[in-house]
C-alpha cells in the first residue's frame, strides 16, 4: 500500500532535495561558519555560524545531511552526535549574549545511534538543549526543511515559531520503526506513516506548528526568496515583543500541547 | 569527617522512619520470583519485605505505589493530578484497547503518579513512573502530570524527587507525545531557575525520550544499581553499528563512569540519602 504520507517521507528524504546548506547559501547574504562544541569535537552533522539576513546578524544552527557520498559520511548522514547538540547550544547561548535572533534549519532522521554517542551522553545533550532553548533570551525560529526525526530534531525545535516546508515531516518515530514495533513488519512503513500524522499539514492541523511553507508552486530562486522574506518579517515581529512576553508565550505554546479537556493548539 | 553516613544499617533506618511494610501489590500471579542474577526463587511477600531486592543485591522492578510507600513517611503521601486521563490525539488504531489493558494490568490510570510526601520529615513533591503501564511511556497524560507537578513545586518552593522508568515517548500519541519532552523540560527549567532542587532517581529501565528530557535534568542524578539507562535502544545500536556492545553498556555503572550519574544508591540506602539531600536543599525557611 502506498500512502500520501509516505510519499512525503520519500520526498523529505530524497537526495535531490536541497539540504540545509543550500538554504543557508541562498537566504543569507554572508555566512561565517563556526565550528566545535569547545568540549570534545566538531560534529559535521551540525552546521552553525553567523549569517546576515537583510542586514540583520543572526545565528544559524542547522542539521546538514550532506551531498556527495563522502560528505554524507563525514556528516553522519545528518545524525548529530552529542557534541553536535552541544555545538548548537554553544552557538545559541552566544546568540543570546549578543542579542542575535536564532534560526534553526532541521533535516535529520534522528540523533546519532552508536556506542560513542551513548558514552558521551546523547540523552543528556538533547535534554540540555530542551531546557536551555525554552528560556533562551532571544527570538528563535525553527524550520523543518526535510526530515524531523524524533528527539534529535526536537533538540533544535523549542522555538517561538516552528515552521515546516510543505514536504517536510516531523515524527516521534520513523515510520519503519513504528511499523516494526506495531506490526513486526518494517515493510508496512507506508501505513505507519499515515497513522503517525507526520506531515506538515497534519502538524499544522493539530496545532503543533505555526506555519506550512509551500514549495514547488514557484521556481527555486523564488522559493528561497519566499522563505527568506517570511523569516525577515517574522523576526521583525518577534523582536518587537518584550522579552518577558516572548518567553512566556514560548513556554505556554509548549505547555498547552496535550492539555486535557481543551482543544489542541491555538 | 563524616559527611553523611550512607553506610547506615538499612534496617535501623526502616524502623526510624516509621514506615510500614509495603503493601504487596503483586504484579504477577506466581507466588515466587526467580532472580535473573542468581537464579534463586524467593516468595513475593519475602521480597516485598526486603524492598524487592534479592539477597544477591538484584533490584527487582517495582510498581509506582510500592515505590512511594517504601520511601515516604507512613500516611504522608497525598496524590496530585490523579484525574488526568489519557487522550488519543491522533486516533491511533488500537490505542484505546492498549490503554484499557494497561489500566487493568497496572491498576493505575496512567504511566506516572505524582503528589506530595514527607521523607523522614522532609517535605517534597514526588513522582514515580509506572513500569506496568505501557512501560512508563510518556504520552500527553504523563507529560501533563509531570509538568503540573513541577509547576506546583515552583509555586510552593518545594523540591522534587522523581523516580524514572520509561520506554520513552509513547508512539501512539505521535508528535503530541514527542512534544511532552519540551513541555516537561520547560517546567523543570522554571523550577530550576527559581533556585529549587530536583533529584532524579534513575531506575530500570530509563530510555528514549525520558532520558533525553527530565530524567537527565536533575540537579543531582542518582541511579539504582545495574539499571538500564540510555537514549537509543541497545539492540538498535547493535543492529545499526554491527559492533559488539561493550560489557555493561548502558548500565547505571556505565553512566557513572562516563560522567552522567552522581552516585549509585541501592534501594535500602535511598531513603537516607534522599532525606539528607532534601534537608540540605530545603529553600522554604530562607524565603
Ligand atoms: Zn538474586
Amino acid at each position: 500500500m502506498k500512502t500520501e504520507a509516505y510519499d512525503k517521507v520519500r520526498t523529505a528524504r530524497s537526495n535531490s532535495r536541497p539540504t540545509s546548506m543550500d538554504y543557508i547559501h541562498h537566504i543569507f547574504d554572508v555566512f561565517f561558519e563556526l565550528h566545535g562544541d569547545r568540549k570534545f569535537a566538531d560534529d559535521g552533522a551540525v552546521v552553525g555560524g553567523i549569517g546576515i539576513l537583510n542586514e540583520l546578524p543572526v545565528t544559524v544552527v542547522s542539521i546538514e545531511k550532506g551531498r556527495s557520498v563522502k560528505e554524507r559520511m563525514a556528516r553522519s548522514f545528518g545524525a548529530p552526535q552529542p557534541e553536535g547538540y552541544r555545538k548548537a547550544l554553544r552557538l545559541m547561548k552566544q546568540a543570546e549574549k549578543f542579542g542575535r535572533p536564532v534560526i534553526c534549519l532541521i533535516d535529520t532522521s534522528g540523533a546519532f545511534c552508536g556506542i560513542g554517542a551513548e558514552e558521551r551522553g546523547q540523552g543528556q545533550a538533547i535534554a540540555d538543549n530542551l531546557m536551555e532553548m525554552m528560556t533562551l533570551k532571544t527570538p528563535v525560529i525553527s524550520v523543518f526543511v526535510g526530515e524531523g526525526g524524533s528527539g534529535g530534531a526536537l533538540a533544535l525545535a523549542v522555538a517561538d515559531r516552528v515552521w515546516m516546508l510543505e514536504n517536510a515531516v516531523y515524527s516521534v518515530i520513523s515510520p519503519e520503526g513504528c511499523a516494526s514495533i506495531l506490526w513486526k513488519d518494517s515493510s508496512k512503513a507506508s501505513e505507519a506513516a499515515e497513522v503517525l500524522k507526520l506531515t506538515a499539514e497534519d502538524s499544522y492541523d493539530n496545532g503543533l506548528i505555526e506555519k506550512v511553507i509551500s514549495e514547488g508552486d514557484i521556481g527555486e530562486e523564488a522559493f528561497y526568496d519566499r522563505l527568506k522574506w517570511e523569516l525577515i518579517w517574522e523576526l521583525e515581529k518577534l523582536r518587537e515583543k518584550p522579552l518577558d512576553q516572548l518567553l512566556e508565550e514560548r513556554y505556554q505554546k509548549f505547555r498547552k500541547v496535550g492539555e486535557p479537556v481543551q482543544n489542541n493548539g491555538q | 569527617m563524616a559527611f553523611f553516613n550512607f553506610r547506615l544499617q538499612p534496617k535501623n533506618e526502616l524502623e526510624k522512619g516509621g514506615r510500614t511494610a509495603a503493601p504487596v501489590q503483586s504484579d504477577a500471579s506466581e507466588p515466587e520470583k526467580k532472580c535473573p542474577n542468581c537464579h534463586k526463587e524467593t516468595p513475593i511477600s519475602e521480597l516485598a519485605g526486603n524492598l524487592n531486592v534479592c539477597t544477591c543485591g538484584y533490584h527487582f522492578r517495582m510498581n509506582s505505589r510500592q515505590r512511594i510507600s517504601y520511601l515516604v513517611d507512613k500516611g504522608s503521601f497525598e496524590e496530585l493530578f490523579a484525574d488526568v486521563d489519557y487522550s488519543n490525539p491522533i486516533d491511533f488504531p488500537g490505542y484505546n484497547e492498549k490503554i484499557e489493558s494497561a489500566k487493568s494490568l497496572s491498576k493505575e490510570k496512567e504511566g506516572v503518579i505524582c503528589g506530595t510526601a514527607k521523607v523522614g520529615g522532609e517535605e517534597c513533591c514526588i513522582f514515580a513512573m509506572e513500569p506496568y503501564f505501557m512501560m512508563g511511556s510518556m504520552g500527553t497524560a504523563v507529560g501533563e502530570k509531570i509538568t503540573s507537578l513541577f509547576e506546583y513545586a515552583t509555586e510552593h518552593k518545594m523540591s522534587v524527587v522523581g523516580f524514572t522508568v520509561s520506554g520513552g515517548a509513547r508512539m501512539q500519541e505521535g508528535l503530541f507525545s514527542l512534544l511532552q519532552m519540551a513541555k516537561t523540560s520547560g517546567a523543570v527549567k522554571r523550577h530550576s531557575d527559581a533556585g529549587l532542587f530536583y533529584l532524579t532517581v534513575l531506575t530500570d529501565p530509563t530510555t528514549g525520550g525520558v532520558t533525553a528530557s527530565f530524567a537527565m535534568e536533575g540537579d543531582i542524578i542518582i541511579a539504582e544499581p545495574s539499571a538500564t539507562v540510555g537514549f537509543a535502544g541497545a539492540r538498535v545500536i547493535e543492529q545499526t553499528t554491527k559492533k559488539a556492545l561493550p560489557k555493561g553498556f548502558q548500565t547505571s555503572e556505565f553512566l557513572m563512569k562516563h560522567g552522567f550519574v552522581d552516585a549509585i544508591v541501592s534501594r535500602p540506602k535511598q531513603r537516607t540519602v534522599i532525606r539528607h539531600l532534601l534537608k540540605i536543599h530545603d529553600r522554604r525557611e530562607k524565603a
